[in-house]
């Protein structure tokens, strides 16, 4: 998919997306940033964070238990990805 | 391990590595007309929402959480269509075998659900290869779309094969390439990613009372599933992962979850209308499977309603005009949005 093409999709000018991509250009709006992972088929929370950003709804469950989940997090800062996964709410499978 | 994350499935095989495993995403669409005609493929215009099945009230219906899973709104006719990528940004991906089921009925064999891969018919479809799956394999190079109608009334692919059935929604079984077949393919495999997506515009539409849904078949359209070039013994049965997706009522949404139900998209006359594209997806390195010959004699849910004298089927144009982007790799529509 060409520069342009994806600037179509995200809603703006290929030139202000080509600074971006050179870095010099500071990055888009959270919502842009947004629309660029779906465009490019790429998770929004990594291109938030390239961007040096934390999605709003990140911010918004910190904000709400800030002691709690500060410590949380700094706690497992330090942890492999598999002991991170291993907390990680997953889907459950029954009997059908 | 499954999980949810930003409305998608992820499968993840950390026995082969940290970030192998796949997304599963399911795409609301236009419902294409069933008029005798195969059209192309429809855009991807929205994500629907899914949420874990265990957090809900489903009142008379509790009794299905046993199943576990997720549940994910739809209104009666909504179509859908699968799609799939892989984890690991820039890294070779882990193929996977994915068997998928509506109603326990295999969609690309048509068989009933069972334990297990097969070849003859194949039973799956194998990732990354291939990019979506639209609706049930009927032919070579056709598939006719997933189109959701409520459970009981006879319209559903599963109740047409047994109308005792009553189990509606959709399996998804992964199941990984094996470790060691994973790391010998590594170092020769060209990566293919594919994107699909248009502009999401909805409407209103009305809906059934009834509180499950089920996937009849809708219109036809072209679209191969391929076939499995690693044979049988690729596959790891032994790290599987499955998953039930039961398809609630939309109309019942609001009240199970407290949100609000996406709402139908636009009709395809309407997009097609507006100049916005369908899409075509051409591999001509690989080879297309046979369709399920035990799907021969299902009728599609026009056709059913048309015998009812019911007004289940929208009422609809036919054949529609509309422009067609090709799309294999990273070409994609460049409508704005």
């Amino acid at each position: 998919m060409s520069l342009r093409q994806v600037a179509l999709r995200v809603g703006v000018e290929p030139a202000f997306l080509s600074k971006i991509e050179r870095d010099v250009a500071p990055p888009p709006s959270e919502a842009k940033i947004v629309a660029l992972a779906q465009a490019l088929g790429e998770d929004p929370d990594l291109l938030l964070a390239m961007a040096g950003k934390v999605s709003s709804d990140l911010q918004a469950i910190i904000r709400k238990r800030p002691q709690l989940i500060g410590e949380l997090l700094r706690q497992l800062k330090a942890q492999p990805d598999h002991a991170i996964l291993s907390i990680v709410r997953q889907v459950t499978d029954g009997d059908w | 391990m499954i999980t949810l994350q930003h409305e998608q499935l992820v499968f993840r095989f950390p026995h082969v590595d940290d970030d192998a495993g796949i997304r599963i995403d399911f795409q609301r669409t236009l419902r294409l007309p069933d008029d005798g005609h195969d059209y192309h493929l429809p855009p991807g215009l929205g994500r629907f929402p899914l949420r874990h099945i265990e957090d809900f009230d489903l009142g008379t219906s509790n009794y299905r959480k046993a199943r576990g899973g997720i549940i994910m709104p739809m209104f009666q006719t909504d179509a859908l269509w699968l799609n799939f990528s892989s984890l690991g940004y820039g890294r070779p991906e882990l193929p996977v075998a994915l068997k998928i089921g509506a109603g326990k009925i295999n969609a690309v064999s048509g068989e009933k659900w069972g334990d297990g891969l097969s070849q003859d018919p194949q039973n799956y479809v194998v990732l990354p290869a291939q990019p979506w799956l639209d609706g049930f394999n009927v032919e070579k190079g056709k598939v006719r779309q997933f189109v959701a109608m409520p459970l009981g009334k006879g319209y559903t692919v599963e109740e047409q094969i047994d109308p005792e059935s009553d189990v509606g929604g959709i399996q998804i079984e992964a199941i990984p390439m094996k470790k060691e077949a994973y790391e010998e393919l590594k170092a020769k495999r060209e990566e293919v990613s594919s994107m699909r997506f248009g502009v999401s515009m909805m409407m209103a539409c009305e809906a059934p009372a009834s509180m499950e849904m089920g996937l009849g078949m809708g219109g036809s359209m072209r679209q191969e599933i391929y076939d499995d070039e690693y044979g049988l013994d690729a596959w790891d049965l032994a790290n599987s992962q499955r998953c039930f997706i039961m398809l609630a009522n939309a109309e019942q949404w609001m009240s199970i979850t407290g949100e609000e139900p996406p709402l139908s998209p636009i009709s395809a006359e309407a997009y097609s209308k507006a100049g916005l594209p369908w899409f075509d997806y051409y591999d001509g390195d690989r080879k297309a499977i046979e369709g399920a010959k035990a799907l021969g004699n299902i009728k599609s849910v026009k056709a059913i309603a048309e015998a009812k004298r019911a007004d289940t089927w929208p009422k609809e144009k036919s054949k529609i005009d509309y422009l067609v982007k090709k799309t294999k790799g990273m070409n994609v529509s460049d409508g704005s949005w």
